[in-house]
C-alpha cells in the first residue's frame, strides 16, 4: 500500500545529483529552493504514507525495493512503521524549514548550491538510516550521515579551526563506529542474518531455534551503546559536538540538534527487544544519559559563544533520551526526540538569526537588548526557552516531565537518575535563562557601529512555523491523551516498556520539576541582566574555570589519548618505516652500488682485452673438462 | 694418403688458432674482423666434417645459420667502421675506448 515510501529517499538524492553538477548554473536562490522543493515533497509524501498509522489501519509493513547483499540477509528494503515514520516527518519537515531558513541565512556565499547539495545529500542519509529494514542499511546511512556532518562541519574550510573541527567529528565517530561494526558481527553470527524481522522478532528466535544467551546480549547491546554514544555526543565521546558549531548554524540546527545526533537514540530504540534481554546494559544506558545529561548541562553554564551554550545543551538533552531508552520508556525517549527536535532547531535558528544581525558576532557578552532590534525572532526564542527549560504548556514539559516521573518510577537505584535528571533540569533553566538573557534583554553591550536587524523572511518564517510547533507538539502525548503511545504502540510490540507510575505521583513529580524550573529561571534572572553579567559565575564569584573549559576534558584526551597516540605513530613513521623498512630498501642498493663502483674498472673500452679475456676463459674451461675426462 | 675427418678437425683447429691470435694481436678493425671470419668458419669447417662422418644433416644446417648471422655481423660491424672512419681517420681499435666504465 505505501510501496512508494522509497520517493521519500529517491527525492532529496536527485535534488543532491542536480545541484551537484548544475547547481552553480541555477544560482542563487533557485539552487536553494529545488532543494527545498524536494525536501518539502518528500515531507508530503511521507505524512501521505502515515495517514493509515494515525487512522490505527496499518502496524507497518516492509517494503522491499531490490536484492543487495543476500548472504548478509540484507536486501535494499524499507521498514515502514510508526517509529520510522515520526522520524521520517521529523526528518523531513524540520528539513524543509531549515532549507528555507538557509536561503536567507547563505544569501552571498560563493559556495551557495554546494551548501544545498550536502543538505539534500544529508537528508537522503538520513532517511535511509531510520527507513532501512536491516542493519546493513541502518549502518550504510549511519556512515553516510558521519560524511555528511564532515562536510557541513567544515564547510567553510577556508578556517583552519571548522577543518579541524570537521576532521573531529569524523574521527570521534569513527571510534563509535567500530563498536558499532562490532555489533553487526556480532548479531551476524549469532542471527545468520541483519534483517530486522528475523533479529528483532523473538518468534522467528524460537522458529530457527536460536538461543539469545544474556552474556551475549549484553556484549551486542553494550557494543550497539558504544556506536550510540558516538553519534549521538554521549560520555565518554561527546567532545565533537561542540566543536561541530564551526558549521553554518543552519547545519547545527538540523544535523547537530534535530536530526543526525539522535540516530543513537533511534538506534536503541529499534533494538528494544535486544536490550529488554540484557537489563544490564539498559542501566549502564540510563546512567551515561543521566550522567552525561548533568555534565553537559554543567559546562553550559558558563559558556559565552551562543552556539556552544546550546550545543551542550543538546547534548544534555539526548542524554535524557537515553535515560528514557534506558529504563524502557521508548516512547518517553521518541516524544522527547520529537520535542527536542522542534525547540532546539527554533533555538539554533534564532541563534543564526542574531549572528547574521550582529554582522557574525557569537559572543554573548558583546550582545544584549537585542529584543527591540529583533521583536519576532525575540518572541520566538522565548517560546523556545520556555519549551526547552520544560514550563507547563509548552512541548518540553510534556517530554522531559514524562521521562523523569518514569524514571521515579522504577524505583530502587533509579532514585538517583531521577535526581540527577531533577538536578540538571534546574541547570537547564539557568543556563538558558542566561542565554536569553545576555542575549536579548538587559542593555545592549556591543559598538555603536553594529546596528542589528530583523532576519529576512525566508528566516522568520520557519522561526515563526518552529515556534508553533514548540509550544503545541507537546499535546501529542498527555497523560490525559497518550496518543504518541498508541501511534507508536505496533512499533514496540512485544516490548516490555516502562510506564508512568499511578496515582497522584506524576502530578507531584510534574509540580516539583516546573518549581525547580521556575526557581532556575528566576535565580539566573535576576542574576544576569545586569551589564556586567556575562562575567559572573552561576553561583558565587568564583572563576568557575573548570566547567568554563569543559573539564578539561580536550585537555586529558590529548595528553593521555592523542600524544601516545601520536608518538606511536612517530615511532613506526620515523623509526619502523623510514629506518627499519626504508633502510633495508635503501641499504640493499647502497651495497649494489658500491658493488658496482669496485666492478667498473673491469671494463676498460680496450676490445682486444676482452677477447683475450674470452679466450683465456674458453681454454680455461676446456682444460677443466679434460681434467676431468670426456665422459 | 686418406683424408680422415681428424684432418679437417686438425685444418680446423689451426684456422681457429690463427683467426684467434689475429683478433688479440692486430690493431686495425678491418684485420680483426677479417679474423673473426676466420674463426667462424673453421668451426663452419667442424660442423661440415662431422656431418659427413656422421651422415646427420644438422651439421650441414648449423653452417647456414652461422653464414647468415656472420653476414649480418659483418654488415652492421662495417657500418659501424665506416661511421668510426668518417669522424677520425684511424682504425686503431685501442683508440676507441670512450665508453669505458
Amino acid at each position: 500500500m505505501t510501496d512508494f515510501i522509497w520517493i521519500v529517499i529517491a527525492l532529496p538524492l536527485l535534488g543532491a545529483v542536480v545541484l551537484h553538477f548544475f547547481g552553480r548554473r541555477f544560482g542563487e536562490p533557485r539552487a536553494g529552493l529545488i532543494g527545498f522543493g524536494m525536501v518539502g515533497a518528500s515531507f508530503v509524501i511521507a505524512a501521505v504514507a502515515a495517514i493509515p498509522f494515525f487512522r490505527g489501519e496499518s502496524h507497518g509493513e516492509h517494503v522491499f525495493l531490490f536484492e543487495w547483499i543476500e548472504g548478509l540477509g540484507a536486501a535494499a528494503s524499507l521498514l515502514w512503521d510508526p517509529l520510522s515514520a515520526v522520524l521520517t516527518l521529523v526528518i523531513t519537515g524540520i528539513g524543509a524549514l531549515i532549507h528555507l531558513y538557509s536561503i536567507g541565512y547563505m544569501h552571498g556565499d560563493p559556495r551557495f548550491s554546494r551548501f544545498f547539495t550536502y543538505l539534500n545529500l544529508f537528508i537522503a542519509s538520513m532517511l535511509i538510516l531510520v527507513l532501512g529494514d536491516n542493519f546493513g542499511m541502518l549502518f550504510v546511512g549511519w556512515e553516510l550521515v558521519g560524511l555528511c556532518s564532515y562536510l557541513l562541519i567544515s564547510f567553510w574550510n577556508e578556517k583552519p579551526s571548522a577543518a579541524a573541527a570537521g576532521k573531529k567529528a569524523f574521527v570521534v565517530n569513527r571510534i563509535g563506529d567500530v563498536g558499532f561494526l562490532i555489533a553487526l558481527m556480532l548479531i551476524f553470527t549469532t542471527f545468520g542474518t541483519l534483517a530486522f524481522e528475523e533479529v528483532l522478532n523473538i518468534e522467528a528466535w524460537e522458529e530457527h531455534g536460536i538461543e539469545l544467551s544474556v552474556g551475549l546480549a549484553t556484549a551486542i547491546t553494550l557494543l550497539l551503546l558504544v556506536g550510540g554514544t558516538g553519534k549521538s555526543a554521549q560520555l565518554p565521546l561527546f567532545m565533537w559536538l561542540p566543536d561541530a558549531m564551526e558549521g553554518p548554524t543552519p547545519v547545527s540546527a538540523l544535523i547537530h540538534a534535530a536530526t543526525m545526533v539522535t540516530a543513537g537514540v533511534y538506534m536503541i530504540a529499534r533494538t528494544a527487544v535486544l536490550f529488554e534481554m540484557a537489563p544490564v546494559s539498559s542501566a549502564i544506558v540510563a546512567s551515561v544519559g543521566a550522567v552525561t545529561a548533568l555534565f553537559a548541562a554543567s559546562i553550559a553554564l558558563k559558556q559565552r559563544d551562543i552556539k556552544r551554550v546550546l550545543a551542550y545543551s543538546t547534548i544534555s538533552q539526548l542524554g535524557y533520551m537515553f535515560l528514557a531508552v534506558g529504563v524502557g520508556a521508548y516512547v518517553a525517549g521518541i516524544f522527547h526526540l520529537f520535542t527536542h527536535a522542534f525547540f532546539k532547531a527554533l533555538l539554533f535558528l534564532g541563534s543564526g538569526a542574531v549572528i547574521h544581525a550582529m554582522a557574525d558576532e557569537q559572543d554573548i557578552g558583546r550582545m544584549g537588548g537585542l529584543r527591540k532590534a529583533m521583536p519576532i525572532t525575540h518572541l520566538t526564542q522565548v517560546v523556545g526557552w520556555l519549551a526547552i527549560i520544560g514550563i507547563f504548556p509548552f512541548a518540553g514539559f510534556w517530554s522531559k516531565d514524562e521521562i523523569l516521573a518514569v524514571t521515579f518510577g522504577k524505583g530502587g537505584g533509579y532514585y538517583v537518575l531521577w535526581a540527577i535528571g531533577l538536578l540538571t533540569a534546574l541547570l537547564t533553566a539557568v543556563y538558558m535563562t542566561r542565554w536569553i538573557a545576555l542575549t536579548f534583554w538587559g542593555k545592549a553591550r556591543f559598538g555603536e557601529d553594529v546596528h542589528p536587524h530583523e532576519a529576512p523572511g525566508s528566516m522568520v518564517l520557519p522561526l515563526v512555523v518552529l515556534a508553533a510547533f514548540s509550544f503545541g507538539v507537546g499535546f501529542w502525548n498527555t497523560p490525559f491523551l497518550p496518543s504518541l503511545e498508541h501511534f507508536l504502540e505496533p512499533a514496540f510490540e512485544g516490548v516490555e516498556q516502562a510506564h508512568l507510575p499511578e496515582g497522584l505521583v506524576p502530578w507531584v513529580l510534574a509540580v516539583i520539576s516546573v518549581g525547580v524550573a521556575v526557581v532556575g529561571a528566576f535565580y539566573a534572572f535576576r542574576r544576569y541582566r545586569g551589564e556586567n553579567a556575562v562575567e559572573l559565575s552561576p553561583i558565587g564569584k568564583g572563576s568557575w574555570s573548570l566547567v568554563e573549559q569543559a573539564y578539561h576534558v580536550d585537555d586529558l584526551v590529548g595528553r593521555w589519548l592523542v600524544a601516545p597516540g601520536r608518538a606511536i605513530s612517530n615511532f613506526l613513521a620515523f623509526v619502523v618505516d623510514r629506518d627499519v623498512i626504508d633502510g633495508a630498501v635503501n641499504g640493499l642498493a647502497t651495497a649494489v652500488k658500491a658493488a658496482g663502483e669496485r666492478l667498473r674498472p673491469l671494463q676498460s673500452g680496450f676490445v682486444r682485452q676482452y677477447g683475450l679475456g674470452l679466450v683465456a676463459g674458453t681454454v680455461g674451461l676446456l682444460v677443466w673438462f679434460a681434467s676431468r675426462g670426456l665422459t | 694418403m686418406i683424408v680422415t675427418p681428424v684432418w679437417y678437425m686438425m685444418l680446423a683447429a689451426a684456422l681457429f688458432v690463427i683467426g684467434a691470435s689475429g683478433l688479440l694481436l692486430r690493431r686495425n678493425a678491418l684485420i680483426m674482423f677479417m679474423s673473426i671470419e676466420l674463426m667462424l668458419n673453421a668451426v663452419n669447417l667442424t660442423f661440415v666434417a662431422a656431418a659427413r662422418q656422421l651422415g646427420d644433416i644438422n651439421g650441414q644446417v648449423s653452417v647456414f645459420f652461422v653464414m647468415v648471422v656472420a653476414a649480418a655481423e659483418v654488415v652492421v660491424g662495417l657500418a659501424i667502421m665506416v661511421a668510426v672512419f668518417r669522424r677520425r681517420a684511424s682504425a686503431s681499435i685501442d683508440e676507441l675506448a670512450e665508453l669505458r666504465g
